[in-house]
């Protein structure tokens, strides 16, 4: 989780992403922002995220996205 | 004939028929007529009349009746990006010295600190509409008076204002109309911002047609999966993106997970399209017509097309095709020559009809790019020219090699290096900067000097460019190299990258 952490405050700094919900709903990571967030976890974390799963819900909060990772790694998705 | 009479005409073909979709709303062409002339009406009350008009609302349903709405009263339009940081809005607003602002009800306080008058939509539409005094004012609009001023990068910092005349955007249109057989059963899916000109084709395509267009939701072009689902329930048609819209969705893969067949015209622009993911959109479309577009905002949008008709392999350039109708490109080379022979690099230059009018309010940088035709001695015939690279194939075809200077295109957007160099410049402490285009990861990268935090940079920067223009890469050097002229030596900079 601190290295989701990491990714996120290096993409944007003034946002504290272990209050916000609504990342997508909200606009808060705009769509070059989003593309910077996928390729930075697939490359951190050494995943492939199915273009299934790249969808608003799994990218709502540093929760949603922790689990689409855990998932990615167990093989679940 | 003026771009109203495109709306007067499908107002009265298909009135009851939707034309333009946004995210909260739909409108019909009457419904469009009635709400631009209302625009239109509040405009001509104020007395103006060929003065300029910022449009200050996000893409939606109103902009586009807005516009019109300054068509209608024989006013011109510049559409602003409601996103930018204030002090490019402020150098635009500087440059245009707009009449009034026309914006809604949520942008208004953010839109009244430009210190110009401020009218807001909802408002105006409240009034009763009376059609007769628009079209008083209709009769003294003719088709060469202005439509819109749309702002580009410009090298200094300061945005460039093209001017394009109703004349240069009907010329456009018909072209359009004619190369692609456009019609009422067209259905766009538009990507583009309404205040970059490949939104042009969409927006009075449409108007022109009697077709409908879908303003994708921004999101979507980060969910491709969910952007593929709305293009197969909205039932669009036809794509006119730039390259790195189309590149995204087959990137995540997600091209055949949902069925796209009726997708059957895939346009693009606005920057080199990588022909990999190119011949992957054609195996998932093998049916749809795919077209390559080129030219500059100088020239409306497009001066010439190449609708492919053979297979390239994946490293193969796509070419630039021949001209639009009423237009004529040509290589000049270094000594203002006609370049006919094959594999001669030249200057591209273009004239004809969606020839822009140059500048507004900047007088040098027009003379400096809208110059006398060199091949013309008798005359007075003004020709662009592009700053763009160019060569003919051993086909004949005409073949893109890239920039004069350091002006890029990237995500679609033409940029000039310099405006993000001075930007960087303008913050304390920092002594140098030179950006770099890596046109291997199509990125920018900015190499600078000086005691400068990342994080200082990045925060800053984003104050002052629209976030398109931010760097991908920073990289800072104790001192960055100088060549033999004293200038900061990017050929250098560049075997960095590597």
């Amino acid at each position: 989780m601190d290295e989701l952490f990491k990714i996120l405050k290096s993409i944007k700094k003034d946002v504290d992403f272990t209050k916000e919900k609504n990342l997508v709903d909200e606009e808060i990571l705009t769509s070059l922002e989003m593309l910077e967030l996928i390729s930075a976890i697939e490359e951190k974390f050494e995943i492939e995220i199915p273009a299934e799963s790249i969808i608003p819900e799994n990218f709502q909060s540093a929760e949603t996205i922790f689990k689409l990772i855990t998932d990615a790694k167990e093989g679940k998705i | 004939m003026i771009v109203t009479d495109y709306l007067d005409e499908s107002a009265k073909k298909f009135p009851n028929k939707i034309a333009f979709v946004d995210e909260k709303r739909s409108i019909t062409f009457a419904e469009l007529r009635n709400e631009s002339l209302k625009i239109a009406e509040n405009l001509i009350q104020q007395n103006f009349f060929k003065k300029p008009i910022a449009i200050y609302i996000e893409k939606s349903v109103e902009c586009v009746a807005a516009f019109m709405g300054v068509a209608y009263s024989g006013n011109f339009y510049t559409p602003l990006d409601v996103k930018m940081p204030k002090s490019r809005a402020e150098k635009i607003i500087e440059t245009l010295q707009p009449s009034a602002i026309i914006t809604n009800e949520n942008l208004f306080e953010q839109a009244n600190q430009f210190n110009v008058k401020t009218y807001i939509y909802e408002n105006i539409q409240k009034n009763t509409l009376n059609e007769q005094i628009v079209k008083d004012v209709g009769r003294k609009i003719i088709d060469t008076d202005i439509l819109y001023v749309m702002f580009t990068s410009g090298s200094t910092g300061t945005p460039k204002g093209v001017i394009i005349s109703h004349k240069s955007l009907i010329s456009y249109i018909e072209w359009g109309k004619e190369a692609f057989q456009f019609n009422d059963k067209t259905v766009f899916g538009n990507q583009t911002p309404f205040y970059f000109s490949m939104s042009v084709m969409d927006i009075y395509q449409t108007i022109r047609n009697g077709s409908a267009l879908y303003m994708i939701p921004h999101m979507l072009f980060s969910f491709p999966i969910k952007l593929l689902e709305y293009i197969n329930e909205s039932k669009i048609n036809t794509l006119y993106w730039v390259p790195s819209a189309l590149c995204i969705v087959v990137n995540f893969k997600a091209l055949g997970k949902i069925d796209i067949s009726c997708v059957k015209n895939i346009l693009f622009a606005g920057e080199v399209m990588p022909v990999k993911q190119m011949n992957i959109w054609r195996k998932n479309l093998p049916n749809a017509r795919f077209a390559n577009l080129f030219g500059p905002t100088e020239f409306t949008d497009i001066c010439n097309y190449y609708i492919v008709d053979r297979n390239f392999s994946d490293d193969e350039p796509l070419p630039l095709g021949k001209s639009c109708k009423n237009t004529d490109t040509f290589i000049l080379n270094e000594r203002d020559e006609l370049v006919t022979k094959e594999n001669e690099i030249g200057e591209l230059c273009i004239r004809g009809t969606c020839l822009a009018y140059g500048y507004y309010n900047d007088p040098e940088r027009t003379a400096a790019a809208f110059v006398q035709n060199p091949l013309n001695k008798s005359y007075s015939e003004k020709i662009y020219r592009t700053g763009d690279l160019a060569h003919y194939n051993e086909h004949g075809e005409l073949m893109f090699d890239g920039r004069k200077d350091f002006q890029i295109k990237h995500m679609g957007h033409r940029i000039e290096l310099g405006e993000i160099e001075t930007a960087a410049l303008s913050l304390n402490d920092v002594n140098q900067c030179c950006c770099i285009y890596d046109t291997n990861k199509n990125h920018i990268v900015m190499f600078y000097s000086g005691d400068v935090d990342e994080k200082f940079l990045k925060e800053n920067l984003k104050k002052l460019l629209p976030e398109y223009m931010l760097p991908n890469q920073k990289i800072c050097l104790d001192e960055l190299p100088l060549n033999a002229n004293g200038k900061i030596d990017r050929i250098k900079l560049k075997e960095k990258l590597n």
